[in-house]
C-alpha cells in the first residue's frame, strides 16, 4: 500500500453506513436493509466472528414467560439500581418498555431460544434481578438459548441480513472518520484487508457499532478483536467519550487466556492464595473471606499483586485453589471448569491451582447517545447532536449501564438500540436529512495515519508496545484504583504515547496484511485506554465498577453524574444524569445493598 | 532431533511476492506450557509480521480460525500442541480445496455461497403473535446440534466431494443448517426447500465419507442430518409420484 493521495483514492457513496458487524451493528442494518437505503455495513471481520458470538447466559428481559405477572418496571428498578443510579433513566425506560417487542422480533426472525412446558421462551435467574421494586425476591427474567444466546442471537441476526439482502463490505477496516468543515460526520476512510484497497465511504449517516475495547488490559474475557476501533476514531476526530472509567471486571479470569471462571467455584469452597500459599482473604474479610462482593475480592487480589505477593515468574497473578475439594466433587459439579481450565490454563484443578487474575469483561462508557442512537458532543456544557454520526451498543454510552451493568443487559441493549438508530436513520434520510460532502483536504486529513503508518521505515514494534500498554493499564486502572498509583500509570501512558505515534509497519504489503490491521487497532486501544485513565483519575469517589481506596465511599453530593472526557483539552468535565422517564416515577438514589 | 525444540513448518504464500506457494520451517524453544496452536502462530508472528492468518474470539465459539494442523482441520484456538505434534513437527497449512488468498487465509466465497444457497433463515409468512411463536421442548430439541455451527468450514474443506463439486455440492456445514431449517416446527417452507435440494448435486454428492464428523470441533454430525434430508427427499418423492399418480 504506497501513500494514499486523495486525487487516486475510489469512492463510494451509500445513505448509510455501519461500522461493525455485531449485534447492535446487524440489528441496525437489518432495520436499513428492509428501507431500501442503500446501506452497508463494514466489518472486519466475516459477521458471525463478531463478539457477540460469545455471550452465553441470555438476554434480560420482562417477557412474563417464567412469571406471568413479570413487569418492565422491575426490570427498570433492577437496571437503575444495579447501574449504582447513573444510568439515564429516559433510556434505561425505553431499553425495558421496548425490550419485549425487540425479543419478541427475535424469536420471529428464528432465534433458537430454549422453552418452557408451555412452549414459552425459558427464562432463568442472574445476578441482581428482583421482582416487585426489590421487595419480591428473585426473579428469573433471563432468556436463553442454552448457555449459547449470543451465539444463536448473531447467527439468526446475520440469516436475516441475507434475507432480507443487507450489503456488507466484509473484511474492511475503517481506519477514520471524515468530517467536513461543519464538523459533520460524512463517512469513513476505509480499506479491504483482502487486497489493500484503500476507499473513501461517503455516507449521511454513520453508525459506530464496532462494540467494546477490553483488549486494552491485559487480561480480558474479550475477543481479539475488541479494540475500541469506532470509539477511538470519534476520539481522534475530537468528540467525547463518557464514563470511560467504568469497566466491569470479573475477579477470577484465567491467567493469560481470560477465560472466565465461574464464581461458583468459591461457592463450593475453593479459595484464592498468594505466592505463600497464604489464604489472603481472610486478611480482607475476615467474616465472607472469598465470598465477598467481586469489586472486594478483585481489589484484595491486585493489591496482594502489587504488594509483590503475586504468584508465578512475574509475580503477577493468583492461584484459585480447588484441590482440597477432592476429584468427585469437582468433577460432578464443576466439569465445566474442569475442562475449561485443562484446555486453557493447562492445569488440572484436581491437583493443581488455577492462575487467575481479576479480568476486565464489559465497556460501560462510550460515545455518548441520545436513545435514537444520536451522538453528541458537549458544547458548553450542553448536549449537541453531531450530525452524521450514531452509535450503539457496547461501543456506545446511552446510558443503561451507568456505572455497573447487570447480565444480561448487553445483548438486551444490542437489539434494542440497534433497532432504534436504524429506525430513526430510517426516518430522518427518507425526510430529507443529511450532510454536507467533505472537501479534499478533509479527505486529506483522515488519510494521515494510514499514510504515516505505511511511510514508516523505524520506529516502535507494535507487538510490544501492545505488551506495555496492556500491563500499564492492568496495573494502574485495574479492578482497583488509587491516585497515587494512577498517576503513575498516566505517566506511563504519557511516555506511550510517543510510541504510539511512532510504529513501525515492517510488513507494508496488501493482501491480507494483519500487521497493518493490528498496528491501527493498537493506536486505536491507546485513545480507550488515555480517555479511561483520564477519566478514572478525574472521578473521586468510587461507584459501581469504578472502586478507588483513596475515596472509599459513593459521593453523591459531587459525583451522581456523568463524566464526560474531550480529547481535545483531555479534560473530564461532568454531565447530569436524567431522572426524568416518561411512563414511571424517576428511582431516586439510595444506598445500594443486595 | 531438535531435543527442546519445536519445527514448525509452516505454509506461506504471499500473492504479492510469491509465485508459488511454500512450507517455510520456523524453529523455536519448546514452550514451558501446553500451548494452543493459535498462541503458537502469536509467537511466530511477534518474530516475523509477515505472517497472516484469522483469529477472533480464541475460544472456539467464532470460527475465524480453521485450518489444516498436522494432516486435520480443526480450530487453532482450541488445538493444544501437545495434542498434534509429530516428532517435534507440526505443519500448518490453510484449508483445503478453496483458495488460498496468503499463507493460512483462504478465500471462503464459495463456502458461503452454499451457505446462503439454502436460505438460512427461517420462513414463516403466517402473520407473527404478539409474542413469540410456541415451540414446545420436545421441538425445540430438535434443533440441538444443528444451529450450534459456527461456519468455520472445517467439515466442508474436508470433504472429498465438497473439494470436486464446490459450485454444486452444498457441503456438509450448509447442509447441516439446511436440515436445522427443515427440523424447526416453526418454519413452513419444507417442500420448498426440499426441492430445492433434489437434483443429482446438492445433496446425493454426499457418499457417507465421514471427514465431516471427524473434524467438526463442536463434535456436531453433519453426516446425520444429511441421512435425514436423504430420508425426506425420498419420502417426499414418493408422496409426489402417488399424488401424480391418483
Amino acid at each position: 500500500m504506497n501513500n494514499i493521495f486523495t486525487n487516486n483514492i475510489k469512492k463510494i457513496e451509500f445513505d448509510a453506513l455501519i461500522i461493525g458487524g455485531g449485534g447492535s451493528g446487524m440489528r441496525a442494518s437489518l432495520e436499513l436493509a428492509k428501507s431500501g437505503l442503500k446501506t452497508a455495513v463494514v466489518s472486519k471481520v466475516f459477521p458471525t466472528r463478531s463478539h457477540t458470538v460469545s455471550a452465553q447466559g441470555g438476554i434480560t428481559c420482562a417477557i412474563a414467560s417464567a412469571d406471568p405477572n413479570d413487569d418492565w418496571r422491575w426490570h427498570m428498578y433492577d437496571t437503575v439500581k444495579g447501574a449504582d443510579f447513573i444510568g439515564d433513566q429516559d433510556a434505561i425506560e425505553y431499553l425495558c418498555s421496548e425490550g419485549p417487542k425487540a425479543v419478541f422480533e427475535l424469536e420471529h426472525m428464528g432465534l433458537p431460544f430454549s422453552r418452557f412446558e408451555n412452549g414459552r421462551i425459558y427464562q432463568r435467574p442472574f445476578g441482581g434481578q428482583s421482582k416487585d421494586f426489590g421487595k419480591g425476591g428473585q426473579a428469573a427474567r433471563t432468556c436463553a438459548a442454552a448457555d449459547r444466546t449470543g451465539h444463536a442471537l448473531l447467527h439468526t441476526l446475520y440469516q436475516n441480513n441475507v434475507k432480507e439482502g443487507a450489503n456488507f463490505l466484509n473484511e474492511w477496516f475503517a481506519v477514520d472518520l471524515v468530517k467536513n468543515s461543519k464538523d459533520e460526520v460524512t463517512g469513513v476512510i476505509a480499506f479491504s484487508i483482502e487486497n489493500g484497497e484503500v476507499a473513501y465511504l461517503k455516507a449521511q449517516a454513520t453508525v459506530l457499532a464496532t462494540g467494546g475495547a477490553g483488549r486494552i488490559y491485559a487480561s480480558t474475557t474479550n475477543a481479539l478483536i475488541n479494540t475500541g476501533d469506532g470509539l477511538a476514531m470519534a476520539l481522534r476526530a475530537g468528540f467525547p467519550a463518557q464514563d470511560m472509567e467504568m469497566w466491569q471486571f470479573h475477579p477470577t479470569g484465567i491467567y493469560g487466556a481470560g477465560s472466565l471462571v465461574t464464581e461458583g467455584c468459591r461457592g463450593e469452597g475453593g479459595f484464592l492464595i498468594n505466592k505463600d500459599g497464604e489464604r489472603f482473604m481472610e486478611r480482607y474479610a475476615p467474616n465472607v473471606k472469598d465470598l465477598a462482593g467481586r469489586d472486594v475480592v478483585a481489589r484484595s487480589m491486585v493489591l496482594e499483586i502489587l504488594e509483590g505477593r503475586g504468584c508465578g515468574d512475574k509475580n503477577d497473578h493468583i492461584y484459585l485453589k480447588l484441590d482440597h475439594l477432592g476429584a468427585e466433587v469437582l468433577n460432578s459439579k464443576l466439569p465445566g471448569i474442569c475442562e475449561l481450565s485443562r484446555t486453557f490454563a493447562h492445569v488440572d484443578p484436581i491437583y493443581e491451582p488455577i492462575p487467575v487474575v481479576p479480568t476486565c469483561h464489559y465497556m460501560m462508557g462510550g460515545t455518548p447517545t441520545n436513545i435514537s442512537g444520536q451522538a453528541f458532543t458537549r458544547i458548553n456544557d450542553e448536549d449537541h447532536l453531531i450530525p452524521g454520526l450514531f452509535s450503539a451498543g457496547e461501543a456506545a454510552c446511552v446510558s443503561v449501564h451507568g456505572a455497573n451493568r447487570l447480565g444480561g443487559n448487553s445483548l438486551l441493549d444490542l437489539v434494542v438500540f440497534g433497532r432504534a438508530t436504524g429506525k430513526h436513520i430510517q426516518s430522518e434520510l427518507k425526510s430529507g436529512g443529511g450532510v454536507d460532502s467533505a472537501t479534499k483536504s478533509d479527505i486529506e486529513k483522515s488519510l494521515e495515519r494510514l499514510n504515516k503508518l505505511n511511510d514508516s521505515s523505524n520506529g516502535h514494534d507494535p507487538a510490544d508496545v501492545k505488551k506495555e500498554l496492556q500491563e500499564c493499564m492492568q496495573n494502574y486502572f485495574g479492578v482497583f484504583r488509587r491516585g497515587e498509583f494512577m498517576k503513575k500509570g498516566l505517566d506511563q501512558l504519557n511516555e506511550l504515547k510517543e510510541k504510539v505515534d511512532n510504529l513501525h509497519l515492517k510488513d507494508k504489503s496488501d493482501a491480507f496484511n494483519t500487521s497493518r490491521v493490528e498496528a491501527i487497532e493498537l493506536q486505536n486501544l491507546f485513545e480507550v485506554a488515555e480517555s479511561t485513565a483520564i477519566s478514572a483519575y478525574q472521578r473521586t469517589e468510587s461507584r459501581g465498577a469504578h472502586a478507588r481506596d483513596d475515596y472509599p465511599d459513593r459521593d453523591d453530593e459531587n459525583w451522581l453524574c456523568h463524566t464526560i472526557y474531550d480529547p481535545i483539552s483531555k479534560k473530564v468535565s461532568k454531565r447530569g444524569v436524567n431522572f426524568e422517564p416518561n411512563k414511571v416515577e424517576a428511582f431516586p438514589p439510595k444506598v445500594r445493598t443486595y | 532431533m531438535f531435543g527442546n525444540k519445536l519445527k514448525v513448518s509452516l505454509y506461506r504464500y504471499n500473492p504479492e511476492e510469491d509465485k508459488f506457494p511454500y512450507m517455510k520451517n520456523y524453529v523455536i524453544d519448546k514452550p514451558e506450557r501446553d500451548i494452543m496452536v493459535l498462541d503458537l502462530l502469536h509467537l511466530l508472528k511477534e518474530e516475523d509480521q509477515s505472517i497472516s492468518y484469522r483469529r477472533s474470539c480464541r475460544e472456539g465459539v467464532c470460527g475465524s480460525d480453521g485450518m489444516n494442523i498436522n494432516g486435520k482441520n480443526g480450530l487453532a484456538c482450541i488445538t493444544p500442541i501437545s495434542s498434534v505434534i509429530k516428532r517435534n513437527k507440526i505443519e500448518l497449512r490453510p484449508l483445503p480445496g478453496l483458495p488460498v488468498i496468503r499463507d493460512l487465509v483462504v478465500d471462503m466465497t464459495e463456502f458461503y455461497a452454499q451457505y446462503e444457497k439454502i436460505k438460512p433463515f427461517l420462513q414463516n409468512e403466517t402473520t407473527a403473535p404478539e409474542q413469540e411463536r410456541l415451540q414446545s421442548p420436545e421441538e425445540r430439541d430438535k434443533l440441538d446440534g444443528l444451529y450450534e455451527c459456527i461456519l468455520c468450514a472445517c467439515c466442508s474443506t474436508s470433504c472429498p466431494s465438497f473439494w470436486w463439486n464446490p459450485d454444486k455440492f452444498v457441503g456438509p456445514a450448509a447442509l447441516l443448517q439446511a436440515y436445522r431449517f427443515l427440523a424447526d416446527s416453526r418454519d413452513l417452507k419444507t417442500q420448498e426447500r426440499l426441492e430445492a435440494l433434489s437434483d443429482p448435486y446438492s445433496v446425493y454428492r454426499c457418499h457417507g465419507i465421514m471427514n465431516c464428523v471427524n473434524v467438526c470441533p463442536k463434535g456436531l454430525n453433519p453426516n446425520k442430518a444429511i441421512g435425514e434430508i436423504k430420508s425426506m427427499l425420498h419420502k417426499n418423492k414418493k408422496d409426489i409420484i402417488v399424488s401424480d399418480g391418483v
